[in-house]
């Protein structure tokens, strides 16, 4: 879709895209689900993680970039599992190598196994090193206003709050401190984790996100495909009705909106 | 005899071997993948050029699903 079509594209590194709901490619049942759900979503960001090949075994196995080619989607390499920046950068540095010099990357660096809460120390050194390597850097963190805006002065392309921890399904739980981020931020925000259903993509982005990023709300849903096309509607209403402008939440208003004249019965 | 590192685990070659030559040695020709060597990357058009060394290690890294 051409800017002419969309008056309202996501602009994230330089880079346009019409659909504003990123999603993963874990926890599908298989590959082919993986395709239906990001199809049925309209995603044109989806994130891939880099592991360790097997060596020896399923020689003949099929590979993910086969059914998600990164010819037709943007692809998001993450660096899920790294505890330490130096971890992440070696990671995302072997993500530009296999995907052919690809610079958009998603950093986060994780603090715990239990929680998988941000580390954002590790996270802000992560994210110099990748700045100045060239990289263009997504990033995920926590939703602290003042990380916020220092990851933003590093030179991330995006900023990720989450909205509540990976893959817990519990919505938004602090939708004040995203709105004070959202004010601060002259780049993209994007909620990345903790939605659990439809709603909460909506909410995000009736808050001013600019985007919503998920996975286990759409593969772990009961019927994926589904929810993906469920995300996609929840998506787009919430970013029309932040658009248009809501109107004033009132405890009471007298104001019908039938006309209070031209009532039967009257003198 | 050169013993490497890959993924982690120990293996050892009869005679020494570039990366292309490992590659096929592991039956990882024609996938995609991307190969970190000491903890620098070996750009695949290094591959036939960089011959591996007693005692290197290798991280050998795919795609996969993930959010």
């Amino acid at each position: 879709m051409n800017a002419i079509e969309n008056p309202d594209p996501l602009v994230i590194g330089g880079q346009s895209f019409h659909s504003r709901l990123l999603i993963g490619t874990g926890k599908y049942r298989d590959f082919a689900e993986t395709r239906a759900a990001i199809d049925a979503s309209g995603a044109q960001i989806v994130t891939v993680a880099i592991r360790r090949t097997n060596i020896g075994q399923n020689a003949g196995e099929p590979s993910l970039l086969d059914a998600v080619p990164a010819s037709q989607f943007t692809m998001l390499p993450n660096t899920a599992g790294c505890y330490t920046a130096d971890d992440a950068v070696r990671t995302l540095r072997l993500a530009r190598e296999l995907l052919d010099g690809h610079d958009l990357v998603k950093l986060e660096v994780l603090g715990d196994p239990k929680t998988l809460y941000p580390n954002v120390v590790e996270t802000l050194a992560a994210a110099k090193t990748l700045v100045k390597d060239g990289f263009r850097v997504m990033v995920y963190t926590s939703d602290d206003p003042i990380v916020a805006k220092q990851l933003e002065e590093i030179g991330c392309v995006a900023v990720m709050p989450l909205a509540s921890l990976i893959g817990s399904g519990m919505g938004i739980l602090n939708p004040w401190n995203l709105q004070i981020i959202i004010e601060n931020a002259k780049v993209p925000v994007v909620v990345d984790a903790g939605v659990g259903t439809a709603s909460d993509a909506a909410i995000a982005m009736e808050l001013g996100c600019d985007a919503v990023l998920m996975n286990t709300a759409i593969a772990a849903a009961r019927d994926p495909v589904l929810m993906a096309r469920a995300m996609k509607l929840a998506v787009a209403a919430g970013r029309d009705a932040w658009r248009a402008g809501r109107m004033p939440k009132k405890l009471y208003s007298a104001a019908p909106s039938s006309p209070t004249t031209g009532l039967i019965g009257k003198a | 005899m050169i013993s490497l590192t890959i993924n982690g685990a120990p293996r050892s070659f009869d005679s020494p071997l570039n990366c292309n030559e490992l590659v096929e040695r592991l039956q990882l020709g024609g996938k995609r993948i991307a190969i970190e060597r000491n903890g620098e990357i070996v750009p695949r058009s290094q591959f036939a050029a960089c011959m591996l060394q007693n005692g290197d290690r290798l991280e050998i890294v795919a795609a996969v699903g993930g959010g």
